[in-house]
């Protein structure tokens, strides 16, 4: 067994190890973290496919931006353990059925059989200076440019209905304008006075001595 | 490096070289790594302290040089007080992550030509990815310590962290763009010619916008709300006494210098020489690239020391607001502006 | 190959659209609270010009592009044209309602246009990347659509079921997907036909690969066993959103279950057929004998479409161009009826007044006699009494199975058109013979009396002369 065999091994238990406790977990917290340590394993095994943007961007993205928000979420949430857990004992032997047919499909489909090396060979090693991040971006922004530009429209579309349903402005609370903050200028504040100066009694007593 | 240590190489068998030989390099970054830290803890106080017109440290040896080591033994030798509702495990191990976070981007980290851990092809992704994984070591800190303060400052980290990520990942595709690669190496090379031709000139909002994400990043003043004191006692750390308190602290001080040397890897032309160009190229070259590089690391430094004796804390949602609405836009703005030159292979930087 | 190299022309309707919506939500940003109006005409304007820009560029020829995963025909250009239509009338038809609501929001309109977005692309994919990608963004969109109303807890429980179904649906797809494209190596469908019609494929890896799919599009149409959403999502959501949701997007749905399987999937015709046999009994069942008993006119409606969906699937199952036709045929009548009658219902809703129960329909003559005559039409078209629209849809599906030598399957769908007959016409009777619960009529906008009237008019002029439409449906196949 090669090292890298050894490695691939480890990940991949790791993967669906953790991916097994993050369902079974009570504590959501804990689901978060295996959540979080699943994705680390399934981009190390990228990394063992020599799909080092791929899997550093999956760390980038899901482990460094979206599961952080997800603990955000999570660590607010006053979850009632106990109520979820209703009716466990009654859904179960459907869910384990549905579970065990599943598993027997993907295992007739995903076997050997179809998917062995005889049929997908090992691709070959790249050289060291091959850029997996160069061939990535010339596709997609050539060949793949439309299903590309949709997965953003899609994102923009996610970003106006989010929006759209938790944006309100509420009369009662007290906004700070930075613009208007900036705004401002000497003249809206402050009101220069020209005025006489001011003379005292005596002085007055004394210019009159004086005239 | 493996010529100089093939002697002591030799003493081990075959299999176990490789492996003997990347742990005496990550020794050789790490170990002169806690000494900086250790040191830039010192200058801060000292820095600090001139600055508002005191004296600083001045007691352990001679002036105060040996107050760190004083702090870091006070520190080991106090009691470790764990929080009775705490979640130990994840208590205990927060701190690891966050150190871990802050030691493992040095792997990429080129100190000069060729003195680097790893030289890695996607050096700059790996940085990123590996910073991103560290705003857990806050947010479970924050959590696991079963404290309103912590768990208030773990959120405001949590959510302050991503905002400037994304500032802080735009300015690197500013970078990425200028430089063609995404080797912290050839960043470098691209560099070279003239102060002119580093980085901060081209990019000079990038530049700008990068260290302002790197100070927030690093929990740094004036964006130190997950700590702020005045609000929330000490924020995700309040609870930690002793060596996970010293965790921490060496964590933060280990990222502050990190984003130094990043900086000036990306913007400031690593390891060149900063007279490379000029009439005085030759009266210099005498000096490696290497105290080029740890010089502009000090000078960057010096700004994370400055900062925090100069600047009032930020509010949250000032934060939030430099954060979303200043920084995000103002490195879009420049990203098309760069698109625009390097198309046009603008001179000298994109020919 | 560069980005200078690529043919941007195929996709010209889709990139004006686009512009366009970003450009509206733009001015929708910068506009004040009270002048939604704007949005409005702006977004009736654009549809207006993408209208003209698949009008000029249609042809029924086969034109692919993108490297073969863009395709556009005659199916496409008429699909994208009549989904631009229904939208259109969609829009005028909800807008007092939206406003009588307080929901008057230039989102409805932006997320309409994405959504229809969506749904072109969907008609025109010849990839399952952008099969999957023109689902998701027309789905997102619906979502939120659905969730307008953020105050109202039916609506958002209503986008919640709609979301955490859709979602499943789409992983079921996906997963089929996936799987497809393990086994024939390509997201193209030129090539996935090429290779399930050679037969080299392990079969029992191509049947699940077409189960997990089909069950994902059965899902998102709405066809019986996976309907439950269905009725809950249309009752629950603001009726200007049913509207919107019930017609133009069943059309880009046939779309991809056409390219999908009576194209990519043709070589194992009689695998999918049997089970969308299974699938279009059920709904025909379920559909017709369920809204027997709805006493809410918008639930009745929801049910209705389940049997709708039903026949669209016996069009689809003959795996002929007739049948293909048919089911065409069928999906265009069905989104103008859906439109009409849902149309109603917000016609007939003011402030206050739902207008969705079938009492709220009582002694409608007595109110309006032109709003009872399209009622009229409406139902009798839904019902398929002869010479009206909805007859010849359903003719068109009947001769289609029965081309295919499955008499039993059309003698079944009869019997059923004629219970759902029943609850069709038992709406006639309260709008003609039951004495009102409400009075007056109200004061609807011109655009709104024009659409609503144009559509039964039109419904009853092509029940009259169907030919055009027929001939249409049959040529682009």
């Amino acid at each position: 067994m090669s090292f890298i065999k050894l490695l691939f091994l480890v990940f991949a238990s790791s993967a669906v190890l953790s991916a097994f406790m993050m369902v079974t977990t009570r504590n959501t917290v804990y689901a978060a973290l295996y959540l979080v340590l699943t994705f680390f394993s399934t981009a190390l095994t990228w990394l063992l496919l020599e799909a080092e943007f791929l899997s550093i961007v999956l760390i980038l993205v899901y482990v460094g931006a979206v599961m952080v928000l997800f603990l955000f979420v999570v660590m607010m949430l006053d979850v009632n353990t106990a109520a979820t857990r209703e009716g466990f004992v009654r859904f179960l032997p459907l869910g384990a059925g549905v579970a065990i047919i599943m598993m027997l499909e993907m295992s007739l489909v995903l076997g050997p059989k179809l998917f062995g090396l005889d049929v997908y060979p090992a691709p070959v090693p790249k050289a060291a200076d091959y850029s997996n991040t160069e061939a990535i971006g010339s596709v997609l922004y050539t060949v793949y440019v439309y299903p590309f530009e949709i997965a953003a429209v899609i994102l923009l579309v996610a970003m106006v209905a989010a929006i759209m349903l938790t944006l309100r402005r509420r009369p009662e609370t007290k906004y700070q304008d930075a613009a208007a903050q900036a705004k401002v200028r000497r003249e809206d504040r402050v009101r220069m006075v020209k005025m006489e100066s001011e003379t005292r009694v005596a002085d007055i007593a004394k210019q009159g001595d004086g005239a | 490096m493996a010529e100089f240590l093939s002697p002591l190489l030799n003493l081990f068998p075959e299999g176990l070289r490789e492996l003997i030989l990347i742990l005496i390099q990550i020794m050789l970054v790490v170990m002169p790594l806690v000494i900086a830290v250790a040191y830039t803890t010192y200058a801060e106080r000292k820095v600090i302290g001139y600055m508002q017109v005191r004296i600083g440290p001045n007691r352990v040896g001679p002036i105060g040089l040996f107050q760190p080591f004083a702090d870091v033994f006070k520190l080991m030798f106090k009691e470790i007080i764990i929080p009775s509702a705490a979640n130990k495990f994840i208590f205990f191990t927060a701190p690891v992550i966050i150190l871990f976070a802050a030691l493992v981007a040095w792997a990429v980290v080129p100190f000069d030509d060729g003195w680097v851990i790893a030289d890695v092809n996607a050096g700059l992704l790996y940085v990123l990815a590996v910073g991103a994984a560290g705003v857990y070591g806050v947010i479970l800190a924050g959590w696991a310590s079963n404290s309103k303060y912590a768990l208030l400052g773990g959120l405001r980290s949590a959510a302050h962290k991503i905002a400037y990520e994304l500032a802080m990942g735009f300015a690197l595709v500013g970078v990425l763009m200028a430089s063609q690669s995404l080797n912290l190496q050839d960043i470098v090379r691209a560099q070279s010619g003239s102060v002119l031709h580093w980085y901060w000139l081209p990019l000079l909002p990038m530049f700008v916008v990068y260290f302002i994400s790197g100070v927030a990043e690093t929990n740094r003043a004036p964006f130190d709300i997950a700590e702020g004191e005045s609000e929330i006692v000490a924020g995700f750390h309040v609870e930690y006494s002793g060596m996970g308190f010293v965790l921490f602290m060496l964590a933060e001080y280990a990222s502050m210098i990190l984003i130094s040397a990043l900086t000036a890897i990306m913007f400031l032309g690593g390891w060149l020489s900063p007279f490379q160009g000029t009439f005085l190229e030759a009266a210099f070259a005498w000096i490696p690239g290497i105290i080029w590089m740890f010089a502009k690391i000090a000078v960057l430094l010096f700004l994370f020391i400055w900062f925090r004796a100069t600047f009032p804390r930020y509010r949250y949602d000032q934060i939030m607001r430099l954060g979303w609405k200043v920084l995000i836009p103002v490195t879009l703005v420049w990203i098309v502006v760069e698109g625009v030159a390097v198309y046009f292979k603008l001179g000298p930087w994109f020919a | 190959m560069t980005l200078d190299a690529l043919n941007l022309m195929p996709i010209l309707p889709e990139i004006i659209l686009l512009v366009l919506a970003c450009s509206i939500l733009l001015i929708d940003v910068f506009m004040r609270a009270g002048s939604r109006d704007v949005t409005y005409w702006l977004t009736q304007v654009s549809l207006v010009v993408i209208f003209v820009a698949v009008l000029s560029g249609m042809s029924m020829d086969q034109r692919l592009s993108f490297e073969g995963s863009v395709i556009n025909d005659g199916l496409s250009d008429v699909m994208k044209l009549a989904m631009i239509l229904m939208t259109s009338m969609a829009f005028a038809l909800s807008r007092s309602y939206l406003k009588d609501r307080d929901i008057h929001k230039g989102e409805y309109y932006i997320l309409g246009l994405f959504g229809l977005l969506g749904m072109m692309i969907m008609v025109s994919a010849y990839s399952l990347l952008l099969i999957y990608l023109g689902l998701e963004l027309m789905s997102l969109a619906m979502y939120a659509m659905v969730a307008i109303h953020r105050d109202d807890i039916r609506s958002s429980e209503a986008a919640m079921k709609y979301f955490v179904l859709g979602a499943l649906a789409s992983g079921l797809l996906l997963y089929g997907m996936s799987l497809l494209y393990g086994i024939t190596g390509s997201l193209d469908i030129a090539v996935i036909r090429q290779a399930v019609l050679g037969g080299e494929i392990p079969k029992i890896a191509l049947l699940l690969a077409m189960l997990f799919m089909l069950t994902g599009l059965v899902f998102k149409l709405g066809a019986a066993p996976f309907h439950m959403w269905l009725p809950d999502v249309y009752d629950g959501a603001p009726t200007a959103v049913t509207l919107y949701i019930s017609a133009a997007p069943k059309i880009a749905a046939l779309a991809i279950l056409m390219r999908l399987f009576g194209d990519g999937l043709i070589g194992i015709l009689a695998d999918w057929q049997m089970l969308m046999i299974v699938f279009a009994v059920a709904s025909l069942f379920i559909g017709n004998v369920v809204a027997i008993a709805q006493t809410s006119f918008k639930r009745m409606l929801a049910y209705s479409t389940v049997s709708h969906v039903g026949f669209i699937l016996l069009g689809v199952l003959a795996g002929t161009a007739d049948g293909f036709s048919a089911a065409l045929f069928y999906v265009l009548s069905y989104g103008l009826m859906s439109l009409g009658g849902f149309g109603i219902i917000t016609y007939l809703a003011s402030r206050g007044i739902e207008a969705d129960q079938l009492d709220d329909l009582k002694g409608l003559n007595d109110r309006s006699p032109w709003m009872a005559f399209i009622l009229l039409i409406l139902m009798f078209s839904m019902a398929g009494i002869p010479f009206t629209l909805g007859f010849w849809a359903k003719l068109a599906v009947l001769q289609a199975v029965v081309e295919i030598d499955l008499v039993w399957l059309a003698i079944y769908a009869v019997v059923m058109s004629v219970i759902g007959a029943f609850y069709y016409l038992r709406v006639l009777k309260m709008a003609y013979f039951d004495k009102p619960l409400i009075t007056g009529m109200p004061v609807r906008s011109l655009d709104m009396r024009w659409v609503l009237n144009g559509t039964g008019i039109a419904i009853l002029i092509l029940g009259l002369f169907p030919a055009g439409l027929v001939a249409l449906c049959a040529q682009v196949f």
